[in-house]
């Protein structure tokens, strides 16, 4: 059990019906760390991140995340075996993410993420999205609404302070210009690059994109890996990154994982996956000991 | 033209009375895509608090100062009447949330017709009146011995109206409750993703909705001095079609088309029959249903293929 791990899962299997998306997967992402989960179509990937922010509830196995403390980690049993959702000290927290529903997986365990289609507030500014984000926060200091509406000073500070953040990160993505517009109006990548700002505004101990390059070309590719690795630099939140784009994950991944048919094939830093022959066989579709007649030169 | 201008007055008053009814239609159905039948009933049960705090505060309490007495009438109302509100979502509709589409429409009726009931066993069937108050009338203009009047009643619930759509508006556009509202009205899940508690968003939305028909409610009572267990009904359905008039979904679309709702019918029973005005707004419903299906303000739904 390593003490800088972020996430935990262990012996993760979810089924539908008779139909096994994830047989006994167990990986560990380490904090601060960008993480990337890869494999064909329908190896399981997206699943993997539904059980993790509690869209699914796995059928089987146990999904740890922590922030703080790294000795909370030593507590990680005997949380299990109490009926306890969660262990939260002044230092830090423990978190088991299959007994929660996906609001507290946010408010609580401070995981955020993005999903493959854009799910941008589409109607609402590109400010308002970002502080939708922050809404807990917000609650609170405003006494659920009725202190902020009397105009009390808590809320406003409050208020301000999120408004500050908000417009960091807009700086940070370019699109302070365009804050007052509705967020629908932007340009496909753009709008890529500002859920990832409105996750990030959750304040997450993890964040979760599900191929956030999907769909960019090879410049905004290249912005959204600046972001990313700028966002690994700066706030130290550990990523968790389902991917396709093979450049990106190769430039900007610590740690791969490799999934197929809902199994683990392979593991290990980018240049290790790049020439693992499961890997290979798994991508190209073929048997391990075909991989040396199909390939006649080495992967890129 | 004085006949007008009364007809006009009259009109606003009635419409903003529609107008905060519909609101809570409105809301309703864009967060959750459910039309609350049972808004109307929730409306007559606020004229019951009001009536009953009315009667406490003039008779028990003696309470004079009828500035006073109005402002605790709209407090007591909008308390009691959202609770009422919060309760019926949380026994009626919340449980049903994810059954099928029509299964909390059913419920909604269903409760329509529980308040109505209760309210006419509890309170009996008759109508009941207050005693008028706020007699004094303004004389705008007067020719040929028609005067056109503005009374205080109605300068008060023009007041109170403006001030609770500001405050109303506040809500939903500067507070964060207001920005879940609205993120929830989009994408529920990615709303809850971000650490928005729906389920408690939607109960306030139905709490503020309540809260703005129960002053619609005490407006109602001043305004008529009379009120009966039935009277949630037509002004409900009423309200229903200035928000569908206005664009169902859209917040000023309701106001608007509670404007609008009231003049037509103010102007049509001036103009034409006073028994017929029921039918007027019901046609320009059918009418606008055909030829402008996402109503005033609405947006159109555009189908991608």
């Amino acid at each position: 059990m390593s003490a800088t791990d972020v996430l935990q899962v262990e012996h993760l299997t979810m089924r539908f019906g008779g139909l096994v998306a994830i047989q006994d997967l167990s990986f560990r992402a380490r904090h601060g760390d960008i993480t990337a989960l890869i494999g064909p179509n329908g190896a399981g990937k997206t699943t993997v991140f539904n059980c993790i922010t509690g869209f699914y509830k796995p059928t089987e196995g146990r999904i740890a995340l922590h922030h703080g403390d790294p000795a909370m980690w030593d507590e990680l049993g005997a949380l299990t075996d109490s009926s306890l959702r969660k262990r939260v000290r002044a230092d830090g927290g423990l978190f088991l993410l299959e007994r929660m529903p996906d609001y507290l997986v946010t408010k609580d365990a401070r995981v955020a993420r993005t999903f493959q289609n854009i799910r941008l507030f589409k109607g609402m500014t590109v400010l308002e999205n970002l502080l939708v984000s922050q809404h807990n926060p917000l609650m609170r200091a405003s006494g659920l609404t009725v202190l902020g509406i009397l105009g009390f000073g808590v809320y406003r500070h409050a208020e301000n302070r999120a408004t500050e953040k908000a417009i960091q990160w807009l700086e940070k993505i370019n699109l302070i210009d365009r804050a007052d517009d509705p967020a629908g109006d932007l340009p496909y990548g753009d709008q890529r690059r500002l859920e990832i700002a409105r996750a990030m505004c959750t304040d997450p101990v993890l964040l979760c994109l599900d191929e956030p390059a999907a769909g960019l070309n090879p410049r905004e590719s290249g912005e959204l890996s600046e972001l990313l690795l700028s966002i690994r630099q700066e706030t130290k939140t550990s990523i968790l990154l389902i991917e396709h784009d093979m450049s990106v994950v190769m430039e900007i991944s610590d740690h791969v994982v490799v999934l197929d048919y809902g199994v683990k094939i392979s593991e290990g830093t980018s240049a290790e996956i790049r020439d693992d022959p499961n890997v290979i066989a798994a991508y190209l579709g073929v048997e391990q000991d075909e991989v040396e007649s199909v390939i006649t030169e080495p992967v890129s | 033209m004085e006949v007008f201008i009364q007809q006009i007055i009259n009109g606003i008053t009635l419409g903003s009375i529609y107008g905060l009814i519909a609101i809570g239609y409105t809301m309703v159905f864009g967060i959750i895509g459910m039309v609350n039948f049972a808004h109307g009933d929730v409306f007559m049960v606020s004229t019951f608090v009001a009536l009953v705090t009315a009667l406490i505060l003039a008779t028990w309490l003696g309470i004079s100062s009828i500035f006073l007495s109005l402002f605790v009438i709209l407090l007591v109302g909008m308390v009691v009447t959202s609770l009422v509100s919060w309760t019926i979502e949380r026994l009626a509709y919340r449980p049903l949330r994810g059954s099928f589409r029509l299964a909390p429409l059913i419920s909604a009726i269903g409760m329509s017709i529980f308040l109505m009931n209760f309210v006419q066993v509890a309170q009996g069937p008759r109508n009941k009146s207050i005693p008028p108050f706020f007699q004094n009338v303004i004389v705008i203009m007067e020719r040929e011995g028609y005067q056109v009047t503005l009374s205080y009643r109605q300068i008060i619930i023009w007041a109170v109206t403006a001030t609770l759509l500001t405050a109303f508006w506040y809500i939903v556009t500067k507070t964060s409750l207001g920005r879940a509202q609205r993120a929830c009205e989009q994408d529920q899940k990615m709303a809850s993703l971000l650490g928005v508690d729906v389920d408690r968003t939607i109960s306030m939305t139905f709490v503020i909705g309540a809260a703005l028909a129960a002053v619609a409610g005490t407006m109602y009572l001043m305004y008529y001095g009379v009120v009966s267990f039935s009277d949630g009904f037509v002004p409900g359905i009423k309200a229903f079609t200035a928000a569908v008039l206005g664009g169902i979904g859209s917040i000023p679309g309701a106001v608007i088309g509670g404007l609008l709702i009231g003049m037509i019918e103010t102007l049509w029973s001036a103009y034409f029959s006073l028994d017929y005005k029921d039918v007027a707004a019901f046609c320009i419903l059918a009418i606008v249903l055909i030829f402008l299906p996402q109503g005033l303000l609405g947006r159109p739904e555009v189908e991608k293929v």
